[in-house]
């Protein structure tokens, strides 16, 4: 299991959990939810924020955000 | 169920989810803008007549537009708003019909919200949008079988192309006569069965769900009283209740719930195309080199084009006032209605006017790049850096659109969700060039600058046009850099946030935005011009007691002394009184007492400049044909016989312009945003220091 934050770009995985609950609802009723597939479809120019893709569409974040997601990668 | 006399629809979704357009399908230039009473919280209301198939009755209907969401969960206070209507049935706005927009490209994430709002148990129809995306993308939605399970008429539309509309206005008729309440579509009674039926019971809530949100939402929820959100918090604490882990599983439910309709109902082909075109799109637009190129480029083509494009309708403004104002002061009797129609209300009027085309322009490009997703690129690209200055992607649209006007800039930043971030920028975003300094600006540069000086192929009055809004970026976030350190939260600030797929602009969302636009800032801002033209006027016709009449004696005998008698009276006025007694604070700036008056007169509004100065040159103009720079070219330094408005007293007043907080109406917003007057009155002193010491500085250093 690691963040998200640290998977490689175009790396597909799972989300498992979440460490901030206040953002957690957040994050889970725009459709990130623990079982989903979520992969980092590209970065800023400065490496920060990132674009994930998840659920067929495209949802920006900031690393220190998609760090309270906890995901197993898929080998 | 009774029918009711007027319908109320409600139109709810995702952002981005063509909720607008629908709303201006609907409803078409037949819709108000206005605020929620209290708060600043934008209300959108528009009206229609929906004719009733089984008789010719046509019934009346009123939609209202509440802020995208992607849940019912108020986190700010535009969910709150619209949580309050859904929810409360005592609210003025409640619907008698939901109107749920469901992007069918994103449908799982739309169903979220959609069945939230299904089972608070009110009439509800689920208009089904972007489904010419998801053909084409080879996604078969089963839209019978998905209606008979959400238990609503599913009704697909395209708003741009008025598709489905019609029937969407008979499901509203029909679904008032049928409505029976569907089973919920999560059942989430199980979770605190008895505090849902305390609260059901005492509170006459007929929907689980609407006293479930109630539980876990009242704190954040406003209208209920103090009594009322005492009770709740016995109840929650009595029962043990905890909200934060109740959503989360009522969200896991809902979605898995979801996931079994979508397996149902939704085929998806076997290879799905990716959305390409956003990709390949994307790979060019966030690119580290190419996209702020690509950036900066759209922002020069703006404010050259605003520049130069305006141009032409603005110069039609000004002779068409000209002319205006010459027949009519030669129509009219001599006298003081005369003289108020003339230099009083034409020259007020044709200060407001003559900046329309800058607004047009200006708003048809923020719309654009709002209507296409690009915005939220630019956000995407701009967040690292601005996140330095204590502000954050969210805070670049109203940094932007401040570049059109403060006002809805200022308001735009309450989607900002972290309360530091939100008050920085509010409290910089007037340090943007608005419209307002336009003709301001415009004028000034005219008079600094000959219109066919060019460096390269560049025009360089446009380039110092460019130049002054620069100045306005860099300030803003130099003092949101300096409030970072000195304001102090505890707050986190999120970024998440869609970024929509890139879409051809819809034209129609585009026209309705600068009508809107022009339309507040022609009723709003106008009121206040007018009116101040009108005291401006009175200011500078009379004078105490009897001076005017002695200057009139004075001059019994004397031929062709119009000019003369005019200017002394000007002086004399109590404009001119006024003027004269700041004088000396402002003499370090290059300023006389007329640029004085024009400062006062200007702190309702900063284009009020141009009415005043218009006006007080009228005054001398005995045959007021000229346009307002020739008036003050003609003005002559009475010390050096030079002329007055040298390059060095032009760029004086353009820098106060560019920094002073010359516009009550963003004060007054900015009161209202922050709801104290700690905000407007701290924003009020570092503007007027820092425009004093920049003209001070400038001035000193030219002259």
């Amino acid at each position: 299991m690691k963040n998200l934050s640290d998977l490689k770009l175009g790396k597909k995985a799972v989300i498992d959990s979440f460490s901030d609950k206040e953002l957690a609802l957040k994050l889970m009723e725009m459709g990130c939810l623990p079982g989903e597939r979520i992969y980092i479809e590209r970065k800023a120019p400065l490496g920060d924020p990132i674009a994930v893709s998840i659920s067929g569409y495209l949802l920006s974040m900031r690393k220190s955000e998609a760090e309270t997601i906890f995901v197993n990668e898929i080998k | 169920m009774t029918f009711p006399q007027k319908i109320k629809v409600a139109l709810v979704g995702n952002p981005n989810s063509g909720k607008t357009t629908l709303f201006n399908a609907l409803t078409g230039l037949n819709q108000k803008v206005a605020n929620f009473p209290g708060i600043t919280v934008e209300k959108k209301v528009g009206a229609c007549q929906i004719s009733q198939l089984s008789s010719k009755n046509k019934v009346d209907t009123e939609f209202i537009d509440l802020p995208g969401t992607y849940s019912l969960y108020p986190k700010s206070v535009d969910e709150s708003v619209s949580f309050k209507i859904l929810c409360d049935s005592k609210n003025e706005h409640h619907p008698n019909v939901n109107i749920i927009i469901a992007d069918a490209s994103n449908l799982k994430r739309s169903l979220c919200l959609a069945t939230q709002v299904i089972d608070l148990n009110t009439p509800c129809i689920l208009a089904l949008s972007m489904t010419d995306l998801t053909t084409a993308d080879g996604v078969e939605i089963d839209i019978e079988l998905l209606s008979k399970k959400l238990g609503i008429p599913v009704v697909p539309i395209n708003a741009r192309k008025k598709m489905g509309i019609g029937n969407l206005k008979q499901e509203i008729i029909q679904v008032i006569n049928d409505f029976k309440a569907p089973n919920n579509f999560v059942d989430i009674k199980n979770l605190a069965p008895e505090l849902i039926d305390t609260i059901q019971n005492e509170f006459t809530i007929n929907s689980d769900y609407n006293a479930f949100q109630i539980a876990c939402n009242y704190k954040a929820i406003t209208g209920f009283s103090d009594t009322e959100k005492a009770r709740f918090e016995k109840l929650t604490k009595e029962l043990n209740f905890n909200p934060k882990r109740s959503q989360a599983t009522e969200t896991v439910r809902r979605y898995k719930a979801i996931d079994k309709l979508i397996e149902l109902c939704v085929k998806y082909p076997e290879f799905s195309k990716n959305n390409s075109l956003t990709q390949k799109l994307d790979n060019i637009l966030t690119h580290p080199v190419l996209g702020f190129g690509i950036f900066l480029s759209v922002l020069f083509l703006i404010f050259q084009a605003v520049f130069s494009w305006s141009e032409y309708p603005m110069e039609l403004i000004d002779n068409g006032f000209a002319q205006l104002s010459q027949f009519v002061g030669n129509t009219l009797p001599e006298g003081v209605l005369n003289s108020l129609i003339v230099d009083g209300i034409i020259a007020g009027l044709g200060g407001i006017v003559i900046f329309i085309p800058q607004i047009a322009f200006l708003f048809a490009f923020i719309a654009i790049l709002e209507d296409t997703g690009y915005m939220s690129r630019v956000s995407f690209i701009t967040d690292r850096l601005l996140r330095g200055f204590g502000l954050s992607g969210r805070s670049i649209i109203p940094l932007l659109s401040g570049a059109a006007c403060a006002i809805p800039a200022v308001m735009s930043a309450r989607t900002i969700p972290n309360w530091k971030e939100r008050i920085i920028t509010i409290m910089v975003v007037p340090l943007m060039s608005c419209a307002a300094r336009l003709p301001v600006y415009t004028l000034l540069i005219s008079m600094m600058i000959p219109a066919e000086q060019k460096w390269l192929i560049f025009n360089l009055q446009g380039l110092t046009m460019m130049g002054f809004y620069l100045i306005g970026f860099v300030s803003a976030i130099s003092i949101a850099w300096v409030m970072k350190y000195i304001l102090k939260s505890k707050e986190r600030g999120y970024f998440v946030m869609e970024m929509p797929t890139y879409k051809v602009p819809d034209w129609k969302t585009v026209g309705l935005t600068i009508f809107e636009k022009v339309k507040v800032f022609l009723i709003d801002a106008g009121k206040i011009i007018v009116a101040i033209s009108i005291i401006l006027w009175g200011l500078s016709s009379y004078g105490p007691s009897d001076t005017f009449q002695k200057i009139e004696e004075k001059y019994k005998y004397a031929e062709d002394a119009e000019v003369q008698i005019a200017s002394e009276k000007l002086e004399a006025s109590y404009a001119g009184i006024i003027g004269k007694s700041i004088e000396p604070v402002i003499r370090p700036l290059g300023f006389d007492w007329r640029i004085g008056i024009s400062l006062i007169t200007s702190f309702a509004a900063r284009e009020v400049f141009v009415g005043t100065m218009s006006t007080i040159y009228s005054v001398g103009d005995a045959d007021n044909t000229k346009s307002i720079r020739e008036k003050l070219m003609s003005h002559k330094n009475p010390k050096t016989g030079e002329a007055f408005f040298t390059p060095a007293v032009a760029l004086s007043l353009m820098l106060f312009y560019a920094f002073a907080m010359q516009c009550m109406s963003t004060l007054a917003i900015v009161f209202r945003e922050t709801n104290s007057w700690k905000w407007p009155v701290i924003q009020f002193i570092y503007m007027s220091l820092l425009a004093y010491l920049a003209s001070f500085a400038a001035y000193q250093i030219l002259s």
